[in-house]
């Protein structure tokens, strides 16, 4: 630790994503002053926008609804969005994060009133479809967004609608002035909770991920059947809005293979035996065709990959495909050998989910001290005594949501014992 | 109490002033009893907005603030006010962004959620937390195994005083049998030493951690902050007290081994356990004497193994194959799966394995014979194959978890509450005799013999009670236990808030929360330590722990008029409420979740919160104006759980859909704090219908107070015959299950009902 300089007790949380928000929750609620850092404008990372949790099937804004209602009722806890984190300099008592804070065009008068999505003619892809769809570019960053505040895209900057929306907002809440500025950030002790990605499907290249609009990933599947997404939770086929009854689950696109994603993701077959239940449910007549190499149902999720099996409307392929490609009918095709018996099959589906695996967010952002990325990116605190940052959620490792909470739980207390009793 | 000097501040911003007539509005509601202002504002939530309100506290003018603006979801820190108490009228999401402007409804609706919230601040006070007394900050680790052994560590880094409670005569637990554990850290690939000597002696080392070996605690009573724990040790009883309590007891190998028969285990020479398998490893791989160089480890198919033991017993698996090839690179290793769980970076280990000539074989066992042999079916090649010259047979048993002592008789009333009595078709039962009236659930109940006198047995016959004593032995009137799950684990919501759980100041970690290696077991210890200090740390400033974190209210008891009837006692899903020697009941604060489901139980209306009462849901449900019959204008009354679905109504409002304009909404604290009286209150006072959203119930319950919606579901089941006193249709009081993503279904719903109703007709009572 330093011999002079402020000693902070703060505790700075970089990642607002479901790991992020527990460990700034647990450690303001055991009586630390936190920081929480997001670069979203709105807390709740990727697990905000999934569907439904495996194996409960539920909704991970119920559980995000309860720490937001943790968070409006603790003075310690402060939230900072659209804030990157660029680099963390400094020790264990001593830290200084540098962030971009980027411009949201609208500050901390905003009501959600929503004149300005009203009067905002310009359209972007919308970031918390992934893309699919298109949205306001003056928006609520969607109907769950904590905090509850507009942000309007730079895409307007220069428009006719800079004009408009500035004047529809009759609480002086638009402001074209902001720019993107660095910040510096102090605190004694720093959780990553940066999170992940999902693998770039474009990679997987014999997959035509990019050539067909019904070969899609696997967040794009969870953004598919939420009720809030893009078809209004309706699994259909993003090409001709069609129904998806044949669907085809390719498990390990990426993950489990040296060229890519060296390590398994942990959460990819019961992410599609969920997806497959979304199929299922939706469909009388659906048919489900999971590739897999090993189901790792891993700790109690045994009882769930036995729940979905049972129906005789999925067939599980132990098959790593080789190919997808498009059909002539604009249909995807999976082709490839499978392994049991090791027939050739080429398989035409309504839609192509890729389970795509996670990558660490991490990566490009400067670390220093003690801790240190690995080659995949994730981050881990260095084997000390006197370390002051701490991993958690993905940032940490490939986890599933209920690793991603106790690791921020866990995470929590490393912070607490580093910046000292209060 | 003061005098309520209440003032109401009708906010005009976000569309409200266009769809509703506030100059009308002003004139309605200003002139309610306790009302000594009224202001209009533009945006109450700006600088300038606040500045009006806090005058009125500052200068004494109103002692209660009535803002009828958004919902109080949000601007909840703009909008408190020091030395006042708030409450929060509706305008925007339930009623600006829902009903069309300028309609005789919409101005009724905006009428009735403002005189709800003078209604509601009418019967609010600022609670001002009960006074508790935190007697001690050390922490109690149950179990000395790598999960306790690590937390005891960890709570001493924070400074915490920790006793360290292990019921064998020495520390380790199963971890002191392993030979090399699987690496937590890259390149994932070289197995670790086993440090559990080096934990063991930091442990006795550290001159915060008492260690007491061949102990048990044999009871344990109080709250978190002064725990009185007797601990059985050397011969005698010593009791101490401490804030909270860590259990990390671990697992045990499966009660029945016999469906590892099959394989030869405990019949073929040859065949061991995984676990034993360890000592060979520690040993060279030698047993008596000879090396084992060909040996088949087998991971029993899924439904051929323990439940919920997967993936630890594959990387194990592993893990021992790598180690045969460290120490005898010409040994052959069969690993015998069907999917093979290596899961995370643990798929750099099988890669490792695979390196070093492991051979890995998708292949069932159909049978073991003498040698020892296995007989398979090997799936890829699609034909039988033998594998015969085996050294050694290998068989990865599966993890029980340690929710009950094993070694503990059973407890005679008690281990019954061990299963999660979610299940809203079994019904209360106090003493032996159904909580409340209705002869056929009796019948129901009568059933269970053993059960008798104590809760029911609620559990899936598929999943019976864990053999064995209780872990800490709570003096609880709700039982001995701390409750798991169906799964058998100790647990109450995994996912999203996986410490919790349904004893307050009791945490969990390791093996008997959800299965785990040694590895991850060190990791999970911490969490389980940060919950326990942070319990600690409320307690000491009154507050509530989770979900309600820093809540201040508590349930009050009016003894006066109490009849002992323990509704209250017996379904308080946090084991919160004893009853004292005359059989009344009595509240530990620190226990209590602030939920309310005692509240909801009460038949008399004796328990109240400060700002959340039976009287207060009472005047509130009175302050609607009932519209003349000849209008034709039926009204619903809507109980939302304030946790999801009142999320879901004010996200239907954030997406301006359409809510049926006869329906009033009371936000409630849980599904559970809802009392039938209320709902006969409503229909009373004229309401046409009555509607009770809540929370999923059943196994996989999404209630944040783990059992609300299903304790509200059953009390619900018995309204039909006070509706039939009242002379009532049963249909006119609905129950849904909704979720908080269910922002669309919610209207539909609403709709539905509104039209059910319309179709019965307007409630007789209307008028009277």
């Amino acid at each position: 630790m330093a011999q002079d300089g402020p000693h902070s007790q703060t505790i700075a949380v970089i990642g607002g994503g479901i790991a992020g928000v527990t460990a700034a929750l647990e450690a303001a609620e055991t009586g630390y002053d936190v920081i929480l850092i997001e670069k979203e404008p709105a807390l709740g990372g990727r697990v905000t926008r999934l569907n439904r949790y495996f194996p409960k099937f539920c909704h991970p804004t119920c559980g995000l609804e309860i720490n937001y209602q943790r968070i409006k009722k603790n003075p310690r806890l402060k939230v900072l969005t659209m804030h990157e984190v660029v680099a963390v300099e400094g020790e264990k008592g001593n830290y200084v994060i540098r962030a971009k804070k980027l411009p949201r065009y609208v500050n901390e008068k905003c009501t959600a009133c929503g004149e300005c999505g009203k009067v905002c003619e310009t359209e972007i892809d919308d970031p918390y479809n992934y893309g699919l769809g298109k949205v306001k570019a003056a928006r609520l960053p969607h109907e769950h967004a904590f905090p509850m505040r507009y942000v309007i895209d730079a895409a307007v900057k220069g428009t006719d609608d800079e004009g408009r929306i500035s004047e529809a907002c009759k609480y002086g809440a638009v402001d074209f002035s902001e720019e993107e500025e660095e910040v510096e950030l102090n605190a004694g002790a720093i959780i990553w909770a940066t999170g992940w990605r999902p693998y770039d499907a474009s990679k997987l290249e014999t997959y035509s991920y990019t050539h067909s609009a019904d070969i899609i990933n696997n967040v794009e599947m969870e953004r598919l059947a939420n009720h809030d997404g893009p078809t209004g939770g309706k699994v259909v086929r993003p090409s001709n809005g069609e129904p998806a009854k044949k669907v085809a689950l390719i498990q390990c696109a990426g993950s489990r293979d040296v060229n890519h994603l060296p390590y398994c993701s942990m959460i990819c077959c019961l992410a599609s035996l969920k997806h497959a239940a979304y199929v299922l449910e939706q469909y009388e007549d659906a048919e489900v065709h999971m590739y897999y190499i090993d189901i790792r149902a891993h700790d109690k999720m045994q009882t769930f990959y036995e729940r979905i099996k049972v129906d005789p409307r999925i067939k599980f392929i132990k098959s790593k495909p080789a190919e997808i490609h498009v059909g002539e009918d604009g249909r995807p095709i999976v082709k490839g050998e499978r392994t049991i018996d090791r027939e050739l099959y080429e398989e035409p589906y309504d839609l192509v989910v890729l389970a795509t695996g996670m990558e660490p967010e991490a990566k490009g952002i400067s670390a220093s001290g003690d801790v240190v990325m690995d080659e995949d990116g994730f981050v881990l605190a260095v084997e000390s005594e006197d370390g002051g940052q701490f991993s958690c959620g993905v940032a940490a490792g490939p986890f599933d949501v209920a690793l991603s909470t106790t690791s921020g739980t866990a995470a929590a207390l490393k912070a607490i014992q580093a910046v000292g009793a209060r | 109490m003061a005098d309520n000097k209440i003032g109401i501040y009708l906010c005009e911003g976000c569309g409200i002033a266009d769809a509703i007539n506030m100059d009308e509005l002003e004139q309605t509601v200003a002139n309610e009893f306790g009302v000594v202002t009224c202001k209009r504002h533009a945006a109450f939530c700006s600088d300038e907005g606040r500045a009006v309100i806090e005058k009125d506290v500052k200068d004494g003018e109103a002692n209660k603030v009535v803002v009828a603006a958004c919902s109080h979801r949000v601007m909840t820190d703009r909008f408190n006010f020091e030395g006042a108490v708030t409450v929060r009228a509706n305008l925007r999401e339930q009623v600006a962004w829902t009903q069309p402007a300028g309609e005789e409804d919409t101005q009724m609706f905006a009428a009735d959620n403002v005189r709800m919230g003078i209604a509601q601040a009418r019967n609010s006070e600022n609670p001002e937390g009960h006074e508790n007394v935190v007697k001690s900050e050390k922490l109690l680790v149950v179990g000395g195994g790598i999960a306790g052994l690590t937390a005891a560590l960890d709570a001493a880094k924070t400074g915490r005083e920790v006793t360290l409670v292990e019921k064998t005569d020495q520390l380790g637990g199963w971890t002191r049998k392993w030979s090399k554990l699987i690496p937590s850290r890259p390149p994932y690939r070289g197995l670790v030493d086993n440090n559990i000597e080096d934990v063991i002696k930091a442990v006795e080392e550290n001159d915060r951690i008492t260690v007491l070996t061949n102990a048990l605690v044999t009871k344990t009573s109080g709250e978190p902050g002064e725990f009185s724990v007797t601990i059985s040790h050397g011969g005698s009883d010593t009791e101490d007290v401490f804030g909270a309590i860590v259990v990390a007891t671990g697992w045990r190998m499966p009660d029945d081994m016999t469906p590892y028969e099959k394989y030869g285990l405990g019949k073929i020479d040859g065949v061991m356990s995984g676990v034993d398998f360890e000592e060979v490893l520690k040993n060279g791989v030698e047993k008596d004497g000879k090396k084992l160089e060909t040996i088949a480890i087998v991971i029993p198919c899924e439904s051929e193994q323990m439940p919920y033991t997967s993936g630890v017993a594959d990387r194990i698996a592993i893990k021992q194959a790598i180690q045969v090839m460290d120490a005898n690179p010409s040994a052959m290793v069969y690993v015998l799966h069907d999917n093979l769980r290596a899961h995370g970076q643990a798929e750099e280990l099988y890669r490792e394995a695979q390196d070093k000539g492991v051979v890995f074989m998708k292949a069932m066992v159909k049978s073991a014979e003498a040698g020892p042999t296995l007989t398979t079916d090997d799936l890829l090649l699609g034909q039988e194959v033998k594998l015969t010259g085996l050294d050694a047979v290998v068989v990865m048993t599966g993890m029980m978890p340690n929710s009950t002592n094993p070694d503990l008789p059973k407890a005679d009333k008690g281990n019954e509450f061990l299963c999660d009595d979610v299940n809203p078709r079994v019904p209360i039962t106090v003493n032996g005799e159904e909580a409340g009236d209705g002869d056929a659930a009796k019948a129901e109940a009568s059933g269970d013999e053993e059960g008798a006198g104590v809760a029911p047995a609620d559990c899936d016959p598929e999943n019976p009670p864990l053999p064995g004593g209780p872990l800490l032995n709570l003096q609880y009137r709700q039982g001995p236990h701390i409750p798991i799950l169906y799964n058998g684990f100790i647990d109450s919501h995994y996912i999203c808030f996986p410490y919790e759980t349904r004893r307050t100041g009791i945490y969990v970690c390791g093996a008997v929360r959800k299965p785990m290696t040694t590895t991850e077991a060190k990791e999970d210890a911490a969490g389980a330590v940060l919950k326990g200090v942070q319990a600690i740390n409320l307690v000491k400033e009154s507050r509530a722990t989770h979900p309600r974190t820093g809540d201040l209210s508590y349930p009050n008891f009016g003894l006066d008029i109490c009849t002992k009837c323990r509704r209250c006692t017996v379904e308080c899903p946090f084991g919160a409420i004893d009853e004292n020697e005359e059989g009344y009941p009595q509240l530990n604060p620190s226990r209590c979740r602030r939920c309310g489901t005692c509240m909801g139980a009460c038949p008399v209306r004796t328990i109240s919160f400060k700002n959340y009462s039976p009287n207060m849901i009472t005047e509130m449900i009175e302050a609607v104006e009932q519209p003349d019959p000849f209008d034709e204008k039926p009204r619903i009354m809507v109980f939302a759980c304030e946790n999801d679905a009142y999320p879901a109504l004010d996200m239907a409002g954030i997406n301006r859909r359409e809510i049926n304009k006869y329906m009033r909404f009371i936000p409630v604290r849980c599904l559970g704090s809802v009392t039938l009286v209320w709902v006969s209150n409503a229909l009373e006072k004229g309401f046409d219908g009555v509607m009770l959203m809540g929370c999923k119930s059943g196994d996989d319950y999404q209630c944040h107070f783990v059992k609300g919606s299903a304790i509200a579901k059953e009390r619900i089941g018995k309204v039909e015959e006070t509706l039939k006193n009242l002379m009532l249709e049963p249909e006119r009081v609905s129950f849904e299950e909704v979720s908080i993503a269910d922002s669309k279904r919610v209207v539909e719903l609403l709709d539905k009902f509104g039209e059910e109703i319309e179709g019965i007709g307007l409630n007789p009572f209307k008028g009277f």
